[in-house]
């Protein structure tokens, strides 16, 4: 209630406050970036024990700081639950919010936001205890279930019982943490959120192995960062970062051969490490900033790999977020 | 308040004359012109307090309008709803439960009344358990057995001093814990189960029978009236007996025909008990969390009032051979009321406030229904915030004015 209420008014007064400069100036001058993120997410996000913020989610904050200031640590962090993140973006305590957040129609003409793309292709899954001898998500009838409030997930829960006409009974928390806690002593039968996240919250669970992720996919959660309209330039900043990592790993360009391609004679590495071409200044950056980019954060292959596929705990396969030459969806367009 | 002539005047004052002002200040001292007018009225006191205040309320009310003309302009640039049109629009989403009818097919505004009604029912039963475990805790600590005190004085040293969240979490999971699943349920007697989904009761319902019972009830009342009105019964017969038999008779014969409720029994069907009346762990978890640690406070507040009832009045039953229990009952009490009244309005106003926790262990009140699922869904943060708000304001008024109406009628009558 009172955070709520700290909110409301915080929103009031920079809803007053009326017309800002650009976002981009706004940042420049503070010296660093604001940016929401999920505290709770391993491999998404997800402060460690010396307070240092670690993930996919966290990588492209990282990325944009990167980009503008030639320094990748030049961002705050605020952690933010699903329920408080977008109220946190329309008062402007935030510039950017990467935090595994859903693209929907609504969230962008009814709440005045832009996503600048995707990041991971996801979809919603859930999670039983194995015990349970559950092999589809359609054998959940009459099911008890936790999911986050404030989601697209609890939208999703309601509309796949109800296509298939099963009863089944909700078990709404504020938090992550605390509908997995709920989970886990059985006040519910399954967990139910994004894929991505199930296997993250799994990883939590005292016996991993004792629990199954079903095999259904009932929604298509396109998560990406998202910006408040109304500042062209920013959004477009923020746009060509993700577009920028992507071509990067087209191109083969990473953090490690890096030098050596300054040297390449291929035009389109030329253009994209600011050798050929002005885009950077176009975005108010620098001629280099993929440069930047490139080696304080590396290309997006390098950050799915370190956060959530075999470079790190959860081994998530690339799948569909491969690149499209390689079967997967993540096509960027061209930098020229 | 001002003549109208005051005006002109003050205009054709600038207009064509030359300024001066040795001539502009004497003018006003001598109370002409408007300033000189209100000058001259500000010696009023009454005059001057209205206008101060007058003008207090129109300062802020333009304020207040700036404000909120500037607040509604920025958030149409932002493309931020500012009307309440949502209300009507679909929710889509689910509540665990729902004393009136919901599905995701409603509207937000029915989920609006969805978790005001289920803030009302758990803070209504909060309040009155809460009273009536501080009221002995209160005369707990002031117990003549040293071993009832102790006890007393250490559950509100415990709970008052422990934040009200961590123990509403406590209570959740000490609930949860223990409890078996579904399939292990413990079956409790007259068909009640209990396990981790929550105590689900037998639910009596109306059947078809039910108005022919009421009808043979209502003809039965009545016949056996006329008979006892009219003494048609000889005297000698078993009068009480055969008026009684007269009265419930045709009612006991129609549902014997035709039964007039049916209990709902809960089954187990699939992952879950179905059917008859279900107590969730949610529930008795808000409800025990908030009753227990409002009563710590409502504990000392009784205390207070006890002690403040002069030692005399004990003193004086106890001569007149008064037993405690009575004395406590019929002479401390009334009196210590008094006192307790208003301290106690303020427990009753934070329980319901308080209430708000309940999104942290999955009760689907106002806050975590409407500022969580609606507010999200809608973006409509500043609407929404306001109508909890107005919410949380009206029912705080309401206890407020009832309590306000007990005090009075409570207070000393000086005879
Ligand atoms: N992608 C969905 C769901 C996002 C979401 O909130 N996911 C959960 C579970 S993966 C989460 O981040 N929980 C962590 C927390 O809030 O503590 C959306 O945008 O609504």
């Amino acid at each position: 209630m009172l955070k709520s209420l700290i909110v409301a008014v915080l929103i009031g007064f920079s809803l007053m406050a009326g017309a800002s400069a650009g976002t981009l100036d706004v940042v420049k001058g503070r010296g660093f970036l604001n940016c929401g993120s999920n505290p709770g997410l391993a491999g998404f996000g997800l402060p460690d024990d010396k307070g240092e913020w670690h993930g996919f989610d966290i990588d492209f904050c990282r990325a944009v700081a990167a980009a503008i200031f030639d320094d990748p640590t030049k961002v705050k962090f605020l952690p933010l639950s699903s329920k408080d993140r977008f109220t946190a973006l329309q008062s402007g305590e935030i510039d950017l919010l990467s935090r595994n957040t859903s693209w929907t129609l609504s969230r962008e003409v009814g709440q005045g936001f832009l996503f600048t793309g995707i990041t991971y292709y996801d979809g919603q899954g859930f999670m039983v205890h194995r015990k349970l001898n559950v092999s589809s998500a359609l054998e959940l009838s009459g099911a008890s279930i936790c999911v986050q409030q404030g989601t697209t997930t609890e939208l999703n829960l309601a509309d796949f019982f109800r296509s298939n006409n099963l009863p089944y009974e909700p078990v709404t928390f504020a938090t992550g943490d605390e509908a997995l806690k709920a989970y886990e002593t059985g006040r519910c039968d399954a967990l139910t959120t994004d894929a991505s996240g199930l296997y993250a919250q799994r990883a939590k669970l005292t016996n991993p192995a004792d629990h199954v992720v079903l095999p259904e996919i009932i929604s298509k959660e396109p998560l990406g960062p998202l910006v408040r309209q109304g500042d062209d330039q920013w959004f477009n900043l923020v746009r060509w970062v993700n577009f920028a990592m992507v071509n990067a790993e087209e191109d083969g360009v990473n953090s490690k051969n890096l030098e050596e391609k300054t040297k390449s004679e291929s035009p389109e590495i030329k253009r994209l490490l600011g050798f050929e071409g002005n885009f950077g200044e176009g975005l108010g950056l620098t001629r280099d900033w993929i440069y930047r980019i490139i080696k304080h954060v590396g290309n997006y292959g390098e950050v799915f790999d370190r956060n959530l596929g075999d470079g790190s705990k959860l081994k998530i396969k690339r799948g569909i977020n491969s690149l499209w030459t390689k079967g997967g969806l993540h096509y960027a367009p061209p930098v020229r | 308040m001002f003549p109208v002539s005051g005006v002109p005047r003050f205009g054709l004052m600038i207009g064509f004359q030359p300024f001066s002002l040795k001539r502009s200040i004497t003018k006003i001292l001598a109370g002409k012109g408007l300033a000189g007018e209100v000058l001259a009225r500000w010696y009023n006191p009454a005059w001057r307090n209205t206008a101060v205040q007058v003008l207090f309320v129109l300062v802020l009310a333009a304020i207040l309008a700036i404000l909120g003309w500037n607040l509604r302009a920025n958030m149409l640039a932002r493309n931020i709803p500012t009307d309440f049109s949502f209300w009507n629009d679909t929710a889509g989403f689910d509540i665990n439960q729902t004393p009136i009818a919901y599905s995701p097919l409603s509207t937000y505004g029915r989920a609006f009344f969805v978790g005001l009604l289920n803030t009302l029912i758990v803070a209504a039963i909060a309040l009155v358990l809460t009273t009536i475990i501080g009221v002995i805790v209160g005369i707990g600590r002031l117990a003549e057995n040293r071993l009832v005190s102790l006890l007393a004085a250490t559950y509100v040293e415990v709970l008052r001093n422990i934040p009200l969240l961590l123990q509403l979490l406590f209570w959740y999971n000490a609930i949860l814990k223990p409890l078996p699943g579904p399939r292990q349920s413990l079956i409790m007697p007259l068909g009640a189960v209990l396990n981790n989904r929550g105590l689900f009761l037998p639910r009596p319902s109306f059947e078809a029978g039910a108005a022919g019972v009421a009808g043979a009830l209502a003809i039965g009342l009545a016949l056996a009236y006329l008979v006892w009105h009219f003494s048609i019964l000889k005297p000698g017969w078993p009068r009480n007996l055969l008026i009684l038999l007269l009265a419930v008779g045709p009612a006991i014969g129609f549902s014997l025909h035709m039964p007039p409720l049916a209990l709902d029994f809960p089954i187990l069907k699939g992952f879950n008990y179905a059917g008859g009346f279900r107590v969730s762990p949610e529930f008795v978890a808000l409800l025990l969390g908030l009753s227990l640690y409002t009563a710590a406070f409502i504990a000392e507040i009784v205390r207070a009032g006890i002690n403040s009832v002069p030692r005399g009045q004990s003193e004086a039953a106890a001569s007149l051979g008064l037993p405690p229990g009575l004395t406590m009952r019929l002479i401390i009490l009334p009196q210590a009321l008094r006192v307790v009244i208003p301290p106690l309005t303020s427990q009753y106003l934070n329980l319901v406030k308080n209430s708000s926790l309940a999104v942290f262990i999955g009760y689907p009140d106002l806050v975590q229904v409407f500022t969580g699922t609606v507010l999200n869904q809608t973006g409509a943060a500043v609407q929404v915030i306001l109508i909890t708000m107005a919410v949380y304001l009206g029912l705080s008024l309401m206890i407020s004015f009832a309590m306000n109406h007990l005090n009075r009628r409570m207070a000393f009558v000086e005879r």
